[in-house]
């Protein structure tokens, strides 16, 4: 009697793996690595964001036109007519022709990549080409950067936040379970967080309510509104400091048991707050967040130590939130959705049950089919089909794969698929045992005449579903790693396996009772 | 049990013309929808915004609409039922860029007058990323097809590459052709049904065509039609049954599947149904029509299995030290 052959010794090893490695999916676990479910399958918010980079470059030439000026001053370089032009370009013109050569070295030496180009007196400086791609590198992996720790402080379940391409960011956020969360999840991801402390200019600001935003310019101010009421406030348009200084941030309440927000300068933000509140005593002084003003109190005493109060009549969900977004920094570009798929839980679990019922009614039915069309021989292969399945149930548990829904439908057609090979083998050994060869010689023969066969459908249809999964975006990228991965899994088993199985079994298969071992009926011997 | 028992060959070569006319009527009768209606593209592809509601009991569609169509906002938007009697599904061309204001929670303000409901999904794509999605889907399909016909030839000969797409691209159109027939919308797991049909006919075709090239190997007659309706007929087992497993998987899937993967199912529905007529029908007397000659293949396999011949005896005279 034949004993044990490697073919099948695999395939038990198979099987095995197969079945250790899926049951923390199976069973979901909480310890071994399991297969995550999709957002279309637990629910959750998916995002596409991009990011309006043309503002960080913005940003950018704003700080550099801020470094000219104290570089300048520092120097004693005279200058005038400093602007900025449309947000890509500064110009400015010396007044004095001996300064020439000391400013042209110190912007070299100081501003980098930047292209200074002079006409006379009159100088322009522009960002180089690599000078604006870095910005808007930077600014896209900031906002990656922060998003991520917001959502990762707002304390949700492993949110992910990737880049995607060149400029966009992807956001996918599971187990949201009401509207009211989704709504806060996205504020908390949009929010600019630019926190803004500034000085009320208070000799005009009884004018403000009939001063235009340019008459408001001309004395180096702006005009903004409170949050919550139409109060308008002139402020110095040039901040006495900004968040960039700020290293905490935390929910407290105030006297009246109101939420507030208190946060800590740092060493240099708390010197400037400390020497600014000195100078200020009796004025006042406005936070402003993201180009509202929060409050404006009276600044009664100088304030050392850096502590700071922001109170707004905040909601205490809304307090919250707002210290996660300020602690995490402010985002150097704005951010807006290009695509957004949300899907509520109840919507998940109604595809599982129904992608499931398909799953297993799909499975029955083949293998029924199986066991009436080819007898023993039908077996095997259903046999080998199970092991399929817990195949890929370990390969993605084994990767942490995400099984989306179009990833179900491409388990269903797998095992579809999957039986096809074993198909194409016993329609193969029918041939030989109808032509009369012995069955070992049959079997033998039959596997390797149909190898060839099985062995190109499998490699084209594994080209397509490559090209799905690198073209493929967010589920259906699902679909083509279940179907890539339960081809793969099916040249294991159905054809090693089934294989491995018959010449195991080679010597019980009784030659008299081919309608039972293989399903058909041979006219005698020839 | 045994349903294709193989007697003798079908002449399937004789009547292939017929088959072929059939073909290119049907596959004429697809582009004339695809490009005289065309596609039903959902937000995917177009953009916009699609929101599904379920109520408690039967959902009042009419009062839904009008609800909706009280903001001018959402005039185009058309309101339909989803799967049961009780979920609608409405769908509006706009999309929101701003992070803070969603139009699901806009629709939920006006729908807050119809009944007790649950918003349970809210896709929206900006129009950017829809006209990308659409090239990279075209893309996908060409590269696909591509990667095939290389793999193919290099495995077989250039006609069996160029027959196999053709038939390809046979099983494709009517597919599409069908989609819109039947008005399915057109999303990214349209575009996967489609590409899962690329791949499931040609794994027919390749089926068919091994026992081909395996019959110019073994069969001694050199007249290709004979080869070829003997190779089909000796497969034509396999192919009905594999199609028929396939079949009975996607149908439960189309029956049980769920409205969400409803246009998916529909769609390889139809694929697996033409594929396995391709296969059988269109593939092979297309390499007929394109010149292939048995003879021509005979030698190249000669000369090329004269090749390694000549390889291995030199690597054993260089084993053995002759040389």
């Amino acid at each position: 009697m034949k004993t044990l052959n490697f073919r099948v010794i695999l395939f038990a090893f198979a099987l095995i793996f197969g079945i250790v490695f899926s049951i923390p999916s199976l069973t979901q676990s909480d310890e071994g690595k399991k297969i995550t479910l999709g957002l279309d399958l637990q629910g959750g918010l998916h995002m596409l964001l991009g990011i309006q980079s043309e503002v960080a470059i913005e940003s950018r030439i704003k700080s550099m036109a801020g470094t000219i000026k104290y570089l300048f001053d520092d120097e004693e370089i005279i200058f005038d007519d400093l602007r900025m032009l449309e947000g890509e370009k500064i110009t400015f013109e010396l007044l004095d022709e001996d300064d020439v050569t000391k400013a042209t070295a110190l912007l070299k030496k100081e501003i980098e990549g930047t292209i200074l180009s002079a006409n006379g007196l009159k100088f322009s400086l522009m960002m180089s080409d690599e000078e604006t791609e870095r910005t808007k590198k930077n600014a896209i992996g900031q906002a990656v950067d922060t998003i991520r720790n917001r959502l990762n402080e707002f304390g949700l379940a492993e949110p992910t936040v990737a880049k995607q391409g060149e400029d966009k960011i992807l956001v996918e956020v599971p187990g949201i379970k009401t509207q009211a969360d989704e709504q806060r999840i996205r504020e908390l991801i949009a929010r600019a967080a630019h926190l803004q402390l500034m000085a009320v200019d208070e000799d005009r600001i009884a004018r403000v309510d009939s001063m235009s935003t340019a008459e408001a310019k001309s004395f180096g101010n702006v005009i903004l509104t409170d949050v919550n009421t139409p109060q308008k406030y002139l402020l110095k348009a040039i901040p006495v400091l900004d968040g960039s200084m700020l290293t905490d941030a935390t929910v407290g309440f105030d006297e009246n048991n109101q939420p507030v927000i208190n946060f800590t300068l740092n060493g240099q933000g708390a010197k400037i707050f400390g020497d600014f509140t000195g100078k200020y005593v009796g004025k006042r002084m406005a936070v402003v967040l993201d180009n509202k003003v929060y409050s404006a109190p009276n600044i009664n005493e100088r304030i050392g130590g850096g502590r700071v109060q922001i109170s707004g009549r905040f909601q205490l969900s809304e307090a919250h939130d707002l210290a996660i977004a300020l602690r995490s920094g402010a985002l150097l570009a704005p951010v807006y959705v290009m695509e957004k798929r949300s899907v509520g839980p109840s919507l998940g679990a109604d595809s599982i049950r129904s992608s499931s019922l398909a799953l297993m009614l799909g499975f029955v039915l083949v293998v029924i089919f199986m066991v009436v069309y080819y007898g023993m021989a039908g077996l095997v292969a259903n046999v080998a089909l199970i092991g399929n399945l817990f195949l890929i149930l370990a390969i993605m548990s084994l990767f942490g794969a995400t099984l989306t829904l179009p990833g179900m439908a491409g388990i269903v057609l797998t095992v579809g698929m999957a039986v096809d090979a074993n198909v194409i083998i016993n329609e193969r050994i029918r041939e030989l045992l109808h032509q009369g060869k012995s069955i070992g010689k049959s079997i033998e023969d039959g596997y390797s005449n149909a190898f060839t066969a099985i062995w190109d459908a499998n490699v084209t249809t594994l080209i397509a579903a490559t090209v799905l999964y690198v073209y493929g975006t967010g589920a259906i990228k699902g679909f083509a790693l279940t179907m890539s991965i339960g081809i793969l899994a099916s040249m294991i088993t159905a054809i090693v396996g089934t294989h491995g199985i018959y010449q195991w079994i080679l010597p019980h298969i009784d030659k008299n009772r081919l309608n039972f071992w293989f399903g058909i009926k041979t006219e005698g011997k020839k | 049990m045994e349903i294709f028992k193989y007697k003798k060959p079908l002449a399937l070569m004789e009547k292939s013309k017929r088959f072929g006319l059939l073909s290119v009527a049907i596959v004429i009768l697809a582009l004339g929808l695809i490009i005289g209606k065309g596609f039903n593209y959902g937000i995917d592809f177009a953009g916009g915004t699609l929101i599904q509601v379920q109520y408690e009991g039967k959902a009042p569609i009419a009062k839904v609409r009008d609800a909706i169509g009280t903001d001018k906002a959402y005039q185009g938007a058309t309101v339909t039922f989803f799967g049961g009697e009780d979920e609608v599904v409405i769908k509006t061309k706009i999309s929101s860029k701003n992070l803070g204001e969603d139009i699901g929670d806009k629709i939920r303000v006006l729908l807050k007058d119809t009944g007790k409901f649950e918003v349970r999904r809210v896709d929206m794509v900006g129009a950017k990323v829809g006209s990308e999605l659409r090239e990279q889907g075209i893309m996908s399909m060409l590269l696909a097809i591509i990667g095939i016909l290389i793999y193919v030839s290099f495995r077989f000969e250039w006609r069996f590459a160029v027959a196999a797409v053709f038939a390809l691209v046979h099983d494709v159109t009517i597919a599409m052709g069908m989609i819109v027939l039947f008005s399915i919308e057109v999303n990214l797991d349209i575009l996967a049904a489609l590409l899962t049909i690329l791949g499931y006919s040609l794994n027919d075709t390749i089926i068919v065509f091994d026992r081909i090239r395996e019959g110019i190997r073994t069969i001694k007659n050199p007249d290709l039609g004979g080869i070829i309706d003997e190779s089909v007929s000796r497969t034509l087992s396999r192919t009905t049954l594999t199609s028929l497993t396939t079949f009975f998987v996607v149908l439960t899937l189309f029956l049980s599947g769920g409205e969400i993967i409803h246009g998916f199912s529909f769609t390889l529905l139809v694929g697996v149904i033409v594929g396995t007529y391709s296969s059988i029908f269109v593939a092979s007397p297309i390499l007929m029509w394109l010149g292939f000659s048995v003879g021509g293949f005979r030698e190249k396999e000669a000369t090329k299995l004269k090749r390694e011949k000549e390889k291995e005896k030199m690597r054993a005279m260089y084993e053995n030290g002759t040389i």
